[in-house]
C-alpha cells in the first residue's frame, strides 16, 4: 500500500529511467502511460472549460432575440470553436487519456505497446490546441464556417490572407487526425497482443472491449476526415477545384468525406462511456455485467454498422430517395446493440444492492440521458421527420445529450471511480453529490429546451431568431449557466482531495479487477509479476478467484507465457 | 413468476401503454401550424415514434427508479447480490424487441416517404431516380412552368416567369401544388419552411426542383437552414398561402408595379454602426445589394 500522494510526496521506491518522479514528470515527455493518460485527460479537462466558456457566451447572445451581445462574426466564430475544441480537444483526447492510464491496468501490462509513438501522439494535441487559440488572434479571426466546414462557406476567406482562421482550423484537424491515427495504432496492438496470460477475448474487461471498438473506427474512418480536410486546405490556399462549384468541384463530396468519419467518431466517442458503465454498474451494484458476451461482442457490431450510417446527416443535402432509404434502415440497425447494452445494464442493476456513490449517481445519470438520446436519434433517423428537423435546434438538443450528458457524465462517473486509484486519495463524496445534482439539472435545463424549438422550426447555428422563440431559450440559457456554476465543487473537490484527501486504500470499492489488485496509485510499470488470468471479470457474488498469482509479489524470474 | 406478479407487471405496462398513447397526441401540438399536405403526414409520423418512444422511456426509467428507490444496500451490508451473469431467453427477448420495433418504425417512415413521394414533398426525387436526372426532366406542356427561388449571401428572391415578376416574398395559392426551381448563386443554402415540414439545401451549381402543397392559408416563415456564413440567422422571409383569386389579385398588383430595391436585414446591418457590445472587427463576405423586386417582404409583417 501506498500512501504516496503525487503532488506532494513523490514515491521514490520506483526509480523511473528518463522521467523525474514528481509532479514534473507530467510536464515532461515521460512514457509511462499512466503519466501520459493524466496529462490527456488535465489537458483536455482545460479545453473543455474554455469550450464550455465559448458556449456561454454564446448562450448570454441567445438569451435575447437580437444579434446583440456579440456581432455576428464573433457568434459564428464561437460556435465554430465552441464544436472544435469540444470534440477535438475535449473528448478525444479525454478519452484517450482514459484508455491510456486504463487499458494496460485491466489488461495486465506494464505499459503501451509502443510507448515512444503514446508520447508523441499526446504531445502533437497542445500543439494543435496551441494553433487552433492562435487563429483567435489571426486577421479575421477564427474560422467561422462551423466545424463542419462545409465548402463553399469555408472557402469564402473575406481576409485574402493565405494564414487566416480557416487554414489554421484545417492544419489543426489534419495534426489532430495524425495524432488520433497514432494513439489508436498503439491501443488496438496493445490490447491484440498484450494481455496478461490467461486473458482470452472472454475474460478481458467490457471497457477495453468498447474501447478496441472505438479505436479501430478510427483506423478505418479518420483517413477519410483527413484526406477531405487536407483537399479542402489545398482549395483554399493553392486554388485546386475539389469542392469549388464555382470552379467545377463538388461541395456535395466534401459532406461524404466529413461524415464518413465525423458520425462513426460519434461511437468513438460513445463507445468507451459504454464501456465505462459497464465498468461502474457491476461494482456498485455488486452483480455481475448481466450478459457479459453479448455487451462485449456488441460493441464490436456498432464498430461495423457505424461505417454504413454516415448519409443520414445528409438527407436534406440533395440526396437521392433510394440513399435516403437505405442510410435510413442502417441507422436505425445501430439501435438494436445499442439496446441490447441498455436493457444489459438495467438487468445488472436490477436486484442488486445498490451504492449510490457520486460515481454510481453519474453513472445513471449519463444512462439515463443516453436513453432519451437514443430515442430522439431514431426520430432523426426515420427520413421524412428528419428532413423537417434536420439542421435544426432539435439535432443540437439530441447530440447534447448524446456528448454532454452520456459522455460527459460518464467521464465522471469515470473520475470519481477511479480518482482513488489514480491519484492515492480520495475525494469528499458531499462534494461530489453536489456536483452531480448542479450538472444533472443544468444539462436538462440547458438542452431540454432545445427539442420544442427544433420542432417549431429555430435552426441551428443562428445568431438571432424569431421573438416566439424566447421562452425556450431563456431556459436553455440559465441552464448552460448553471452547467457552468456545476464544474466549481468539481475542480475544487479534485484539487483538495489531490492534496490533502484522505488515503486511499488499494480496492476502496471493494472492485474485482486487475487494477484494483495493486497499489493506489500503481507503481511504476503496474505490476511486479505479470497476473495470470483464472476467470472472467466481474465475478460479483461468486468466491473465483480472479488471478492464480498476486500481482504485487515479485517472483525471482519473471512467470513464463502460459 | 406467480400470479400476482404477473398482474402487477401487465398493470404497470398496460398503464405505460396509456401514458404513451397521450403523450403521443400531445405530440402534434409541439409542432407548428399544419400548412400542407406533407405536414399531416410527418406530424403523424412524429406522433407515432414518441408514442413508441415513451413506451421504452418510461419502461426503462420507471425499472431503474424503482432499484435505485428501494434496491439500496443497507449501510453495514458488505455481501454481493446475487451472481446471475445472464439470461439468454431473456437477452434474445430484448434484441427481439428493438429489431421488432426498428423494423416497425422503418416501415412505417418508409410508407410516409413513399406517399409523400406521390405528393411530391421530398423534392423531385422519386424513389431510386437520381437527382440530376428528374431536373433534367421537362414540365410537360399541362404544368405552369416553376417559380425561380434564386438564394444568396443574404437574401431569397423569387422570381414568377408568366407574368414576369419578381418578389422577397413567396405567394402561392392555396391547395394547388406549389413547383420550385431552387438554385444558389454563391454558398449552401437551405429551403426551409416549417409550416410545411419541407427543407431543401439549395447546392450551387445544380437547378434542384421541388414541390409541395399549401393545404392552409396564412403568413409563414421561410428560414434558411443550412449555415451560409455572417448574416446566416438573418437570412429568413415570408410564405405567403392565400385562395387563387386573391393571388391572382397579388399578381396584378405586383406586374403594376415598377421594381424597387426591398428591405434587406443583411445589408441593412452591414452598413450601419455596429449595436453589439463585442465587436471585434472580424471581416466578413459582403453582403449583396437588396434586391430589386416588384413585391417586398416586410420584417414588420406578423406571421404564424
Amino acid at each position: 500500500m501506498s500512501d504516496a500522494s503525487l503532488p506532494l510526496t513523490p514515491p521514490s521506491r520506483q526509480p523511473q529511467p528518463g522521467a523525474p518522479d514528481n509532479w514534473r514528470r507530467f510536464f515532461s515527455f515521460s512514457t509511462d502511460h499512466k503519466v501520459i493518460g493524466i496529462q490527456y485527460i488535465v489537458l483536455a479537462f482545460f479545453f473543455f472549460l474554455f469550450g464550455g466558456l465559448l458556449a456561454m457566451v454564446m448562450r448570454g447572445e441567445l438569451i435575447t432575440p437580437d444579434s446583440d451581445l456579440v456581432d455576428r462574426t464573433v457568434y459564428n466564430g464561437l460556435f465554430t470553436m465552441h464544436g472544435t475544441i469540444m470534440l477535438f480537444m475535449w473528448t478525444f483526447p479525454m478519452l484517450n487519456g482514459l484508455a491510456n492510464y486504463l487499458v494496460p491496468l485491466m489488461i495486465g501490462a506494464r505499459d503501451m505497446a509502443f510507448p515512444r509513438l503514446n508520447a508523441v501522439a499526446f504531445w502533437l494535441v497542445p500543439i494543435f490546441g496551441v494553433i487552433l487559440i492562435i487563429s483567435f488572434f489571426v486577421p479575421g479571426g477564427p474560422s467561422q464556417s462551423g466545424w463542419w466546414a462545409y465548402p463553399p462557406v469555408s472557402l469564402q476567406n473575406p481576409t485574402g490572407n493565405l494564414i487566416n482562421g480557416q487554414s489554421l482550423w484545417l492544419l489543426a484537424v489534419a495534426l489532430s487526425g495524425v495524432s488520433s491515427i497514432m494513439g489508436a495504432v498503439n491501443i488496438v496492438t496493445t490490447i491484440v497482443r498484450m494481455r496478461a496470460p490467461g486473458m482470452g477475448w472472454f475474460k478481458m474487461p467490457a471497457f477495453c472491449w468498447t474501447v478496441l471498438s472505438a479505436q479501430i473506427i478510427q483506423l478505418f474512418g479518420l483517413p477519410a476526415l483527413t484526406a477531405g480536410a487536407v483537399m479542402l486546405l489545398l482549395d483554399l490556399t493553392v486554388g485546386t477545384s475539389f469542392f469549388e462549384p464555382s470552379r467545377g468541384g463538388d461541395p456535395v463530396l466534401y459532406q461524404h468525406f466529413f461524415w464518413f468519419y465525423s458520425h462513426p467518431a460519434v461511437y468513438v466517442i460513445i463507445l468507451p462511456i459504454f464501456g465505462v458503465f459497464s465498468e461502474v454498474f457491476p461494482v456498485y451494484a455488486r452483480k455481475p455485467l448481466f450478459g457479459y458476451k453479448v455487451v462485449a461482442v456488441s460493441s464490436l457490431i456498432i464498430t461495423g454498422l457505424s461505417g454504413i450510417v454516415w448519409v443520414h446527416h445528409m438527407f436534406a443535402s440533395g440526396t437521392p430517395g433510394w440513399m435516403r432509404m437505405l442510410f435510413m434502415f442502417t441507422t436505425m440497425a445501430i439501435s438494436v446493440p445499442t439496446g441490447i447494452k441498455v436493457f444489459a445494464w438495467v438487468a445488472t442493476i436490477w436486484g442488486g444492492k445498490l451504492r449510490l456513490t457520486t460515481s454510481m449517481l453519474f453513472g445513471l445519470g449519463g444512462l439515463t440521458m443516453f436513453l432519451f438520446a437514443g430515442i430522439t436519434g431514431i426520430m432523426l433517423a426515420s427520413a421524412p421527420f428528419d428532413i423537417h428537423v434536420n439542421n435544426t435546434y432539435f439535432v443540437v438538443g439530441h447530440f447534447h445529450y448524446v456528448i454532454n450528458g452520456a459522455v460527459v457524465m460518464g467521464f465522471y462517473a469515470a473520475i470519481y471511480h477511479w480518482f482513488p486509484k489514480m491519484t492515492g486519495r480520495m475525494y469528499y463524496e458531499g462534494l461530489g453529490k453536489l456536483h452531480f445534482a448542479l450538472t444533472f439539472i443544468g444539462l436538462n435545463l440547458n438542452f431540454l429546451p432545445m427539442h420544442p424549438l427544433g420542432l417549431q422550426g429555430m435552426p441551428r447555428r443562428v445568431a438571432s431568431y424569431d421573438p416566439e422563440f424566447a421562452f425556450w431559450n431563456v431556459l436553455a440559457s440559465l441552464g448552460a449557466f448553471l452547467l457552468g456554476v456545476s464544474t466549481l465543487p468539481f475542480i475544487l473537490n479534485m484539487l483538495s482531495s489531490w492534496v490533502r484527501g484522505e488515503t486511499a486504500k488499494d480496492n476502496p470499492w471493494r472492485a474485482i479487477g486487475l487494477e484494483w489488485l495493486i497499489a493506489s496509485p500503481p507503481p511504476h510499470e503496474n505490476f511486479e509479476q505479470i497476473p495470470i488470468i483464472l476467470s472472467a471479470p466481474y465475478g460479483y457474488g461468486s468466491d473465483e478467484p480472479l488471478t492464480a498469482n498476486d500481482p504485487t509479489k515479485e517472483l525471482a524470474s519473471e512467470p513464463s507465457e502460459s | 413468476m406467480n400470479r400476482r406478479t404477473l398482474l402487477i407487471l401487465v398493470g404497470l405496462a398496460i398503464a405505460d401503454l396509456l401514458i404513451s398513447l397521450w403523450i403521443g397526441q400531445q405530440a402534434y401540438h409541439w409542432m407548428p401550424p399544419q400548412a400542407s399536405a406533407e405536414a399531416l403526414l410527418v406530424d403523424h409520423l412524429f406522433s407515432f415514434m414518441t408514442t413508441l418512444g415513451s413506451f421504452i422511456f418510461l419502461g426503462v426509467m420507471g425499472t431503474l427508479l424503482y432499484a435505485v428507490l428501494f434496491q439500496r444496500a443497507a449501510k453495514y451490508d458488505t455481501s454481493d447480490g446475487p451472481a446471475i451473469e445472464g439470461n439468454v431467453k431473456l437477452e434474445v427477448v430484448w434484441t427481439a424487441i428493438p429489431i421488432v420495433l426498428v423494423i416497425w418504425i422503418a416501415t412505417v417512415s418508409y410508407q410516409t416517404y413513399d406517399r409523400m413521394g406521390i405528393l411530391g414533398g421530398m423534392g423531385p426525387m422519386a424513389m431510386g431516380m437520381p437527382m440530376a436526372e428528374a431536373a433534367s426532366v421537362a414540365p410537360t406542356e399541362a404544368e405552369p412552368a416553376p417559380i425561380n427561388v434564386y438564394a444568396r449571401q443574404w437574401a431569397w428572391e423569387f422570381h414568377y416567369p408568366d407574368p414576369d415578376i419578381r418578389s422577397t416574398e413567396l405567394h402561392l395559392p392555396v391547395d394547388q401544388r406549389a413547383r420550385l426551381l431552387l438554385s444558389s448563386e454563391d454558398v449552401l443554402h437551405g429551403f426551409f419552411i416549417p409550416a410545411f415540414r419541407v427543407k431543401q439545401d439549395v447546392v450551387p451549381g445544380r437547378d434542384i426542383s421541388f414541390e409541395f402543397t399549401p393545404i392552409r392559408k396564412g403568413r409563414y416563415r421561410l428560414r434558411d437552414s443550412e449555415y451560409s456564413g455572417t448574416y446566416f440567422a438573418a437570412n429568413q422571409t415570408d410564405v405567403v398561402v392565400e385562395s387563387a383569386e386573391d393571388y391572382q389579385q397579388w399578381l396584378a398588383t405586383a406586374v403594376a408595379t415598377p421594381p424597387f430595391a426591398a428591405q434587406n436585414v443583411a445589408y441593412e446591418e452591414f452598413n450601419q454602426e455596429t449595436q453589439s457590445a463585442l465587436d471585434l472587427g472580424w471581416e466578413t463576405v459582403k453582403p449583396a445589394p437588396a434586391p430589386v423586386v416588384n413585391y417586398a417582404s416586410s420584417e414588420n409583417d406578423p406571421h404564424e
